[in-house]
């Protein structure tokens, strides 16, 4: 009789458990892709323009450079510019992606959104970013969003003409304006090659290793560790010519 | 023996035809200067052209990367091919120019071993190599900084770029100045030994010139039949080891690490070489004409 009763007593709980989220909608299930991609938005929306100072480090395959101090500039809608304070620096095409407005240039509704659930381990939102324009040079958009702070960690940019980019994204103090303390830029590359006839190398007879997965490996890297940003201080047009 | 160097350097800048090579290099220098100065950009969208579709090429990157150092670089790369001919002019003309003049017989009633004599000749010859440098440096390397300004240099190789902070740049270009010195100079004592033989200067000249040419097609091909066999043996292979000294070290990441030299045993190995062959082509000259009848 005891026994009876006490089984009673434990379906209540589980129906009542189950019937708790029912009773309020889809709230507890998190907000919507739509959403998050707003409250991203706008908080990216906070910054008109700045000017960062950082370092830059460049890993590609065919090219040693050096650690360069650069100064980025941004400006709204689309504006940047990395400058090479001191030197030279190998600037990919398709760097102005490192400013993630750029993902949402032409607003909300010219893409569709794809909700892909969080991704196992890191917990983040996988959100798809589809741009309703035909024309498009950027064929589709991954985004995997801290829900929490409302913060870009990765983008997956597949573009029509200019490959795959890839962004990576540490944030530190600037996390407010969803600017990152440290982005890692990922893009393809072509295969570098001129003709001995013009260089005249110097042949030091030493063998060169031939590493298969170096020689596939066709993905730029670049890294810029902010040091500072000057935000909504103004940047001169002057300076993106 | 000192006094008889000063008599040869004396001789040597006394003829007008010592110049010619002087001329020569100041009018290639300043015609490559102006063609970049001018035209510079096209110059950098050829050689950049393959990195076009990866990287984005501004107007301000291309004058940052046509800077003085770059210029110098493109400079050598051209000159140190035709100097030979200029340092020939001279060394060719040593032995054999005396001999056509019938004035060798008469120079060796001096007091001095023919050892001696022929010491001093080579002696000549080397200042007028290094001379000839220095002058190419002041206008190849210093006229370029001042009419291009400095900046970070970029080496483009066949297979790679290497990047170079500008204040890792000028030791390396004294280094690769010292490094051409002992080029040339090997040049110099092959047409200095062809000199022995010959009763005047016009075909030690163009015998080297013939030699140098040849060499240097046969160290430029990629044959595999000669990289093994004959490539590493020929100094003209070795003569372009100056650029070793601009190849650099870069870590896991490809970050370059500045003061470094990729090859630097390389380089020794290639330094020796041209110094035996000095040795050799100097030695052998020696030998030869203390066994030599001088008729003239």
């Amino acid at each position: 009789m005891k026994q009876r009763t006490s089984r009673r007593w434990s379906w209540k709980i589980v129906l009542l458990l189950l019937g708790i989220p029912l009773l309020s909608g889809y709230k507890a299930a998190g907000p919507t892709a739509e959403e998050v991609i707003a409250s991203v938005r706008a908080k990216l929306d906070k910054v008109n323009d700045y000017e960062a100072n950082g370092k830059m480090k460049t890993n590609v395959v065919f090219i040693k450079a050096p650690i360069a101090k650069v100064k980025v500039y941004f400006k709204k809608p689309d504006k940047l510019r990395i400058n090479n304070e001191s030197g030279i620096s190998f600037i990919p095409k398709g760097s102005v992606n490192i400013n993630l407005n750029n993902i949402f240039l032409n607003g909300t509704g010219s893409f569709d959104i794809i909700d892909v659930g969080t991704e196992a381990g890191t917990n983040l939102r996988i959100i798809k970013l589809l741009p309703k324009d035909e024309n498009s040079d950027v064929v589709l958009s991954t985004l995997y969003i801290d829900e929490s702070q409302s913060l870009i960690r990765k983008a997956k940019t597949t573009t029509k003409d200019n490959g795959t980019y890839e962004l990576e994204m540490t944030y530190g103090k600037y996390a407010e304006y969803g600017l990152a303390d440290k982005v890692i830029f990922s893009f393809n590359t072509k295969d570098y090659k001129l003709p001995k006839g013009i260089t005249f190398d110097y042949d030091d007879g030493s063998k060169k290793e031939q590493d298969p997965n170096k020689l596939k490996n066709k993905k730029g890297k670049v890294e810029i560790v902010y040091s500072e940003y000057s935000i909504n201080k103004g940047v001169p047009d002057t300076v993106f010519r | 023996m000192w006094k008889l160097l000063q008599i040869e350097l004396f001789k040597i800048f006394k003829r007008p035809r010592t110049y010619i090579a002087f001329g020569a290099i100041a009018a290639v220098v300043f015609l490559i200067q102006i063609a970049l100065k001018f035209d510079g950009k096209s110059y950098i969208d050829l050689l950049l052209s393959n990195l076009k579709d990866s990287f984005d090429f501004n107007d301000d990157f291309k004058l940052d990367l046509l800077n003085g150092y770059l210029i110098c670089f493109v400079i050598l790369n051209t000159l140190l091919i035709q100097m030979p001919l200029l340092v020939a002019l001279i060394s060719g003309d040593s032995i054999a120019g005396e001999a056509n003049m019938g004035t060798l017989r008469l120079s060796l009633t001096k007091p001095i071993s023919r050892t001696q004599y022929m010491l001093v000749k080579f002696l000549a010859s080397v200042i007028y190599t290094v001379a000839l440098l220095v002058w190419m440096a002041i206008l190849a390397l210093f006229g370029s900084m001042l009419i291009f300004g400095t900046n970070d240099m970029v080496v483009l190789r066949s297979e790679g770029i290497e990047q170079i902070k500008s204040f890792d740049v000028m030791w390396r270009y004294f280094a690769a100045f010292g490094y051409a010195a002992v080029a040339l100079t090997t040049v110099s004592a092959l047409s200095f030994l062809l000199s022995v033989f010959a009763e005047n200067s016009i075909g030690p000249i163009i015998a080297t010139m013939s030699i140098v040419i040849v060499f240097t097609i046969l160290s430029e091909m990629n044959i595999p039949i000669y990289d093994q066999t004959v490539k590493p043996y020929l100094f003209t292979s070795h003569m372009v080891a100056w650029k070793g000294f601009f190849y650099v070290k870069a870590d896991a990441e490809g970050t370059t690490i500045n003061g470094s030299i990729e090859n630097l045993p390389a380089i020794m190995r290639s330094l020796s070489i041209l110094l035996i062959y000095i040795g050799l082509f100097f030695g052998s000259a020696v030998w030869v004409f203390r066994k030599k009848d001088i008729l003239t």
